[in-house]
């Protein structure tokens, strides 16, 4: 039998096909009932079908690629967990990086399979509708595959089992959700600038690139898998948030005073969170490949600067923060591991002292900084944790109204002062971690005055294990935290005398000898 | 000048990438990191089909890229032939 075989169509004309020629106009409501949310914010779009994902791809294609990362991602995993995997990393100090990513990333990649779940449903174009649910179903699977790679771990080592209840909780995760929470309960196109934009450009390319890259270094294939199948997910997710900033500035000129106040806004909101991730590869993956100072410069620097620098034919300018992020990036890993290493009994991971060589790394990577401000405070914590009077801060942190990060970072120019400044609204006082989360708050008090801090809740006696009665005449309010957290006791502590220490080392042993 | 690059995690597809971007690129830097590899151009970075098609000893789509992709930096302009990443400035 003679057949006709139609001549296959170019990427650009399915692409079209399958998205803006599927879509169609509502009729029985006008189209901005039906999307009534693209138009509060004040940000102008004349024709949404000027918009394009670069990428192009259509759901089957993208159902095709996604399956396949899917059957590579668990055909490693399987072999990682068959083969002692659990046993196979640098040493058991890295385990804990596993243990702050978990309760920090994946609730925050659930948020974001929402947030785009929305996004899905609120833009008017079928150009960014299909990409957000595309982005939506990602996020989902980042999530699932993040907590399944960790799984294995969760067998043999303390502190992984209560992050979802921690979430909400923890003092030390109420930053990454804040940042979620705010993204999320902002309009659509704000939550495209915080989320594609600084979350994407900003953030997970150093939490997915050198980070990731360090898990695999340091023996981790699970982290290592995951995390690059994310990030290749990661890839379509900047492009499309660096469209939607495009969009917007194109579309009208009056959109760009708007847009430049969100990536000021949200480049330092990003930066903030990063603060965090630094310190993981700074201090604790054993074994190091790149300081954060060198994967900043690299990421954000470089590759910041060259998006700036593009957009400022829109007339975008570089984020009032960036000078200062600049500075900070010498200081923000050092304060952030000082500020939990004094924390021992209030996280579900251990902190310890870096080893001499360790810290002659540091002092390599951080020639301006390391000696001069921190190596004496960790060697003073080092010879008293020695003399058997390892540090316990156990007063409630001061947190930022907007960031929710503990105060610890420094005045800028000033690195022996810390920075904390002040707004007041409607007669009461609240307290911001600098300059620019000052700005923010200004901007939207009303907003900002709602942040749950658990160090302000706890004192209402809004942190306690159910059954607590706070009426109670001998009540005190912070006594039972541990049992709110649902902190595994057997985290606690130092590194050094730890469960997780001793059974790696005794594990390990049998695993090599008969 | 800005770069534009893209990394990819190492494996045998993409090295022979690498090599088609190295051959369509003059000027293109290569990064190597543990199980990844970054490639940085100045202003403009290209991915042609048949290149890697001719490293690769099979066809290709460049969709296909997906797969081994890590990240990326420039706008991007895909079409069947060619996977261009680019800055203006």
């Amino acid at each position: 039998m003679d057949m006709k075989v139609a001549k296959k169509l170019g990427l650009k004309e399915r692409y079209s096909l399958m998205t803006r020629d599927l879509a169609w106009d509502t009729t029985y409501q006008p189209m901005d009932k039906v999307f009534p949310q693209t138009t509060y914010e004040g940000i102008k779009i004349h024709d949404w079908d000027k918009w394009e994902d670069p990428f192009r791809l259509t759901m089957d294609a993208y159902w095709k690629y996604q399956a396949e990362k899917e059957r590579k991602l668990y055909a490693i995993l399987d072999g990682f967990n068959q083969n002692n995997g659990h046993l196979s990393v640098t040493d058991a100090r890295y385990i804990n990086v596993l243990k702050l990513f978990l309760g920090s990333t994946p609730p925050l990649e659930l948020m974001a399979a929402r947030g785009f779940s929305m996004m899905g449903r609120q833009m008017n174009g079928a150009g960014p509708r299909v990409a957000c649910q595309m982005q939506a179903v990602d996020e989902y699977r980042h999530f699932q595959t993040q907590i399944h790679s960790i799984s294995n771990y969760n067998k043999y080592y303390n502190g992984m089992d209560e992050f979802a209840h921690q979430q909400s909780r923890m003092w030390y995760l109420s930053d990454g959700k804040s940042f979620f929470d705010d993204a999320i309960t902002a309009g659509p196109f704000e939550f495209m600038v915080a989320i594609g934009f600084a979350f994407e450009y900003v953030l997970t390319n150093i939490l997915f690139v050198p980070f990731i890259s360090g898990a695999a270094y340091n023996g981790d294939m699970a982290a290592m898998t995951v995390g690059f199948s994310a990030q290749s997910d990661e890839a379509r997710h900047m492009t499309l948030g660096l469209e939607c900033i495009k969009f917007m500035l194109e579309q009208d000129p009056d959109n760009l005073p708007i847009v430049q106040r969100w990536i000021d806004k949200w480049t330092w909101r990003g930066t903030r969170k990063l603060a965090s991730v630094g310190m993981m590869m700074d201090y604790m993956l054993p074994k190091r490949i790149m300081s954060f100072k060198e994967a900043w410069e690299m990421y954000v620097e470089e590759n910041g600067g060259a998006l700036f620098k593009d957009l400022a034919r829109y007339g975008i300018t570089i984020p009032k923060c960036f000078g200062q992020t600049i500075e900070e990036k010498e200081h923000v890993t050092h304060q952030s591991w000082i500020g939990f290493y004094m924390k021992p009994q209030a996280t579900p991971f251990h902190t310890w002292i870096p080893t001499p060589d360790e810290m002659d790394w540091l002092s390599e990577k951080y020639p301006n900084t390391f000696d001069k401000y921190y190596r004496p405070v960790l060697e003073f914590f080092d010879a008293q944790e020695k003399a058997g009077n390892r540090f316990d801060n156990k007063t409630a942190p001061m947190n930022c109204q907007v960031c929710v990060s503990t105060m610890k970072f420094n005045e800028p120019g000033d690195p022996m002062e810390m920075c904390f400044r002040e707004s007041i609204y409607q007669g009461e006082k609240f307290h911001t971690c600098s300059d620019h989360c000052k700005e923010i708050f200004d901007n939207e008090p009303e907003k900002y005055v709602q942040t749950f801090i658990s160090s302000h809740q706890v004192l209402q006696g809004n942190c306690e294990p159910d059954g607590t009665d706070v009426n109670a005449a001998d009540f005190k309010p912070g006594q039972n935290m541990l049992d709110y957290w649902k902190l595994d006791k057997r985290a606690l502590g130092d590194f050094n005398g730890s469960e997780d220490q001793k059974n790696f080392a005794a594990w390990r042993e049998q695993a090599t000898k008969n | 000048m800005s770069n534009a690059f893209i990394a990819f995690q190492k494996n045998d597809d993409s090295r022979c990438i690498v090599e088609a971007i190295l051959e369509d690129n003059p000027g293109a830097m290569v990064d190597d990191q543990p199980s990844m590899v970054k490639i940085d151009v100045p202003n403009r970075l290209v991915i042609k089909r048949e290149t890697v098609e001719e490293k690769i000893g099979r066809s290709f789509d460049l969709q296909e890229l997906q797969l081994h992709l890590i990240t990326i930096s420039g706008h991007l302009d895909e079409t069947d032939d060619e996977f261009t990443l680019s800055w203006n400035s």
